[in-house]
């Protein structure tokens, strides 16, 4: 066991000096555009900012007190809340699934992963202007293939209820990406294992739920952190299907918020509120994920120490 | 039943050796079967077979309705026969006319590149310099890069704009591609790991041969990592192509040729759209959607082992 704190180190001055100028790219970078970048956001979302005339006033709280008193910015979170509720579960079970499945295969596993990977490899443009007709209510594919099955198919793009399935069905047609590490997990999990639960009597089921998934957990949680922050941030998906022309036609059900906070700082240039919105997001977004943290890690099983 | 099936020992002594393999070192290249998951009974194996050919099927079937879409007459575009009625192949030739996909593609193509050239050189400058030498406050600095990762884009997109405002570039190349230049949070950590586990040895050898540090990086890191210089790069060649928020941040109000290409077919499905002006040329955005797309598969059948060993390990390692 190594002691907590390493012992003082001594270190050599021109190692050291190169050590800074090698590294100094990423900490001018990390000066201007993330560091710099959060300080102008925060002064930002505290001012009224006049992109025409480049004048910001100081404005207090007003911006913040502007995200209590638009219902919009309620309505996107709550719409964005319930997509990831939605998109996280299906994506990680269907990924997993699909990875169980490459993980049996032995003849033609290159094949069948290539043609799963594919989807990931297509622009998301593409893939949108390929489901708007596929997801289409009356002619559309896929109610077209519901219906052989004597399923009559919804308005997806349409009826309000139907549009964020319609995305969670998109995003799923690309969920190839978390397949692939849960593919990764599977493969080192220790076969002697499965070997033993079978000479205990253990089923397929108890198999997995006794052997895959802990031994797996800590793919599942990256997974689950991954997939839960970007869900928070879906934009392309809903801009390209509903929010494309600014005609406001589209389903209230529809407006995610980085669809919203992206229309008030670069359709309203009102950069303040925009601002605010972002700091908003990102307080959500580390406080779900030090929730999934705390309790995550009680469930995840790190092989070796160099995990931890 | 094969063979090997049928003696138990075989399959043993064989998944022993695959196991040991996988658990000692990097199970990246190693074999691509692992022969205990695989279903033994007969009844086992046509399912999974049936299942892998349906998935497959459905995987693929938007491709092969794109496909089609985009052979199809203007009337019959929302049809959803996999075999066009009326063949129209004229189509991929009136494009052009249609849409300024040359502009497009060559803006994308260029942003691109830019972007995974100065993402992948500053990227792996910055991880050497994170692996190889010691500096205090190192670890600090490092938690701070994986710390950036957290970081919502929508942060820093605001004054991201300002600052590319304030130096006159709206409207040019260079926001979408420029910070890149300094690199990137999980690209420097993927090369880090890379250079991690190169034998220090050898850099001491070249140290004491007189070697600078740079000639370090340049001469040996450099050359070793090309692998996961790769990965890096086609990574962020493929999200640069795929970069819609950025184009509609800094290029939607200029000139409809200085789109990039997301950009354009965003424009074109407005403007071919099913729903607003009726039925439209959609067949144009069919074409365009299937052109742009042609890019990423070239690069994917080049590169397929780096793309998916590169998430494969980002999933191990994080």
């Amino acid at each position: 066991m190594r002691p907590r704190r390493a012992p003082k180190r001594t270190y050599n001055r021109r190692e050291a000096i190169a050590g800074y100028l090698f590294i100094a790219p990423w900490v001018i970078g990390f000066l201007i555009f993330t560091l710099g970048a959060m300080v102008y956001s925060l002064i930002i979302s505290f001012s009224d900012y006049n992109l025409a005339a480049n004048t910001s006033t100081p404005v207090g709280f007003a911006n913040y007190a502007q995200l209590f008193e638009d219902p919009k910015v309620g309505l996107a979170l709550g719409n964005t809340l319930v997509y990831a509720l939605m998109a996280v579960p299906l994506e990680i079970a269907f990924a997993l699934f699909l990875a169980m499945l490459l993980a049996r295969v032995g003849r033609g596993a290159g094949f069948f992963r290539t043609v799963y990977y594919l989807p990931k490899m297509t622009p998301t443009v593409a893939t949108a202007s390929v489901f708007l007709l596929l997801l289409n209510g009356n002619s559309g594919a896929i109610n077209q293939g519901l219906g052989l099955l004597g399923i009559e198919g919804p308005q997806w793009l349409v009826d309000p209820a139907w549009v964020k399935p319609s995305i969670v069905l998109m995003t799923l047609w690309t969920v190839s990406g978390t397949m692939v590490i849960f593919l990764a997990a599977l493969k080192s999990v220790p076969r002697d294992l499965y070997e033993v639960a079978s000479l205990d009597g253990a089923g397929p089921v108890r198999k997995f739920f006794s052997i895959t998934v802990p031994m797996i957990s800590s793919a599942i949680f990256f997974n689950v952190i991954v997939l839960t922050i970007g869900a928070f941030q879906v934009f392309d998906q809903a801009y390209l299907l509903f929010w494309r022309d600014q005609s406001n036609a589209s389903p209230e059900s529809s407006l995610f918020y980085a669809v919203y906070l992206f229309q008030q700082a670069f359709r309203q240039f009102d950069f303040g509120f925009a601002a605010a919105m972002a700091w908003l997001l990102f307080m959500i977004i580390m406080l779900i994920t030090f929730i999934q943290m705390k309790f995550g890690n009680r469930f995840v099983y790190y092989e070796g120490d160099d995990h931890t | 039943m094969s063979v090997t099936e049928s003696s138990p020992d075989a399959v043993r002594l064989k998944g022993q050796v695959i196991g040991e393999q996988t658990v000692a070192g990097t199970p990246r290249n190693g074999p691509k079967v692992d022969r205990w998951y695989k279903p033994k009974s007969v009844l086992g194996k046509v399912i999974l077979w049936i299942a892998l050919i349906v998935f497959a099927l459905l995987f693929m079937y938007p491709f092969v309705w794109l496909l089609a879409a985009s052979l199809k007459p203007r009337g019959q575009v929302f049809d959803n026969s996999l075999i066009p009625r009326t063949w129209v192949p004229e189509n991929y030739v009136e494009v052009w006319d249609q849409l300024p996909l040359v502009s497009w593609m060559f803006n994308s193509l260029s942003i691109a590149l830019l972007a995974a050239l100065a993402v992948a050189i500053s990227s792996s400058v910055v991880a050497f310099g994170f692996a190889y030498f010691k500096f205090p406050a190192r670890n600090l600095l490092f938690g701070l890069v994986l710390a950036t990762m957290m970081l919502p884009g929508a942060v820093t997109m605001i004054p991201q704009y300002l600052i590319w405002k304030e130096l006159g570039l709206i409207g040019t190349w260079v926001p979408l591609w420029g910070a890149n230049l300094f690199g990137s949070a999980f690209y420097i950590f993927l090369q880090r790991q890379f250079f991690l586990g190169l034998p220090r040895e050898l850099f001491e050898a070249a140290r004491i041969d007189g070697c600078s540090y740079w000639g370090l990086f340049r001469r040996i890191a450099m050359p070793l990592s090309i692998p996961s210089f790769i990965i890096v790069f086609v990574f962020e060649f493929q999200a640069s192509w795929n970069n819609l928020q950025a184009s509609l941040i800094y290029l939607n109000a200029g000139s409809v040729e200085g789109f990039t290409a997301p950009l354009g077919i965003a424009y074109a499905m407005t403007k071919y759209s099913p729903t607003a002006g009726g039925h439209g040329d959609y067949q144009y955005v069919m074409v365009a959607s299937l052109i742009i797309t042609l890019p990423m598969l070239l690069i994917f059948a080049f590169g397929q082992r780096y793309f998916i060993e590169g998430v494969a390990t980002q999933g191990r390692k994080g």
